[in-house]
């Protein structure tokens, strides 16, 4: 048991306990949707002033936001607890193959040291990379009315149209990101 | 102390993201270069529950603890905005390894470069607030 727990979880284990989740935020009469939290956080942040998009009742989104501060508790507990020492993330050969003729190292943990080391964030190229992709994921994940928990988990479980086209869209930029754009950038 | 439910369920999810290594960028590397079913199980698994279990809540009205009926609500009919939107998120998302949810789930797990992916997210978030109106939706 706690070797199954230590462990790195399979994917049927955690697709489950998602759906759990998933569940359970309907049965607390709310619906899964995290990226509803960056508008609220800009809300709190007083964007409600110059931007209209801003100005709703954010309090009613209290819940979301401690859902969030429990998500920062949940990465730390299984750091600190739950993780055996040396983690390394157990990803395909083709893909380590793959990232070593873009100039990545085999994986010595689970993120990637030439993009989230510290040093890297002080380059920059490195920043650029960070701050570009966050940019986009907040940009698009608004415009399209929502992100994987939104669309792909809770619009597809109601078997939404508009959720379909969205997670299209995830692969369709994703695709030309790995494809398209990381043999120019890396 | 009605938000305390919140905070299990969040931590749990935080948990559930970090143990079956959806927050790493090389997991989401693996997915869009199709090498690989893990990420692919996770969310098969998760929408193939989900469906039953939300035509299982219509089918027998069911309601949530608070006693009021579960609705579901048809999201806006549109192509442009849910194509173009998940596009550029997709970009992103392939660029920095994360969408939001895995982002704080990496700060708590101690990558703390993920906090300038955050902000910088929020930031993406307000640019489309301030453009929304001159956008295709």
């Amino acid at each position: 048991m706690l070797d199954f727990i230590l462990q790195p979880w399979p994917w049927w284990f955690s697709g489950l306990i998602l759906a759990g989740i998933m569940f359970s935020l309907l049965f607390f009469g709310n619906s899964f949707g995290f990226s509803a939290n960056l508008r609220t956080i800009c809300s709190i942040g007083g964007a409600g002033k110059k931007v209209k998009f801003f100005d709703f009742d954010w309090k009613k989104q209290t819940w979301n936001l401690v859902f969030l501060l429990g998500a920062i508790l949940g990465g730390f507990i299984t750091n600190q607890y739950l993780t055996l020492p040396d983690q390394v993330v157990d990803i395909s050969e083709n893909t380590i193959q793959d990232l070593q003729a873009l100039g990545f190292a085999a994986p010595t943990s689970i993120q990637p040291s030439e993009l989230f080391d510290i040093e890297a964030l002080f380059t920059l190229k490195g920043f650029l990379i960070l701050a570009i992709g966050g940019l986009m994921v907040g940009f698009g994940a608004r415009y399209a009315g929502g992100c994987t928990s939104g669309h792909a988990i809770s619009g597809l479980a109601d078997l939404q149209l508009p959720s379909l086209i969205a997670v299209i869209g995830f692969f369709i930029g994703g695709l030309i990101m790995t494809f398209g754009i990381f043999p120019l950038i890396f | 102390m009605k938000f305390i439910k919140y905070l299990i369920v969040g931590t749990l999810f935080g948990i559930v993201m970090a143990k079956s290594e959806a927050i790493s960028w090389y997991r989401i590397q693996e997915m869009f270069r199709f090498q690989a079913f893990h990420m692919y199980g996770i969310i098969g698994v998760a929408v193939v529950t989900s469906i039953i279990g939300v035509a299982l809540i219509k089918k027998f009205k069911l309601r949530d603890m608070a006693g009021n009926p579960i609705l579901f609500y048809p999201k806006n009919k549109s192509i442009a905005r849910y194509l173009i939107g998940g596009t550029i998120f997709g970009l992103g998302w392939a660029l920095s390894g994360a969408c939001p949810g895995p982002m704080v789930v990496n700060i708590g797990y101690g990558f703390m470069s993920f906090g300038v992916v955050f902000v910088f997210a929020l930031l993406g978030t307000y640019l489309y607030g301030a453009f929304r109106d001159k956008l295709p939706h």
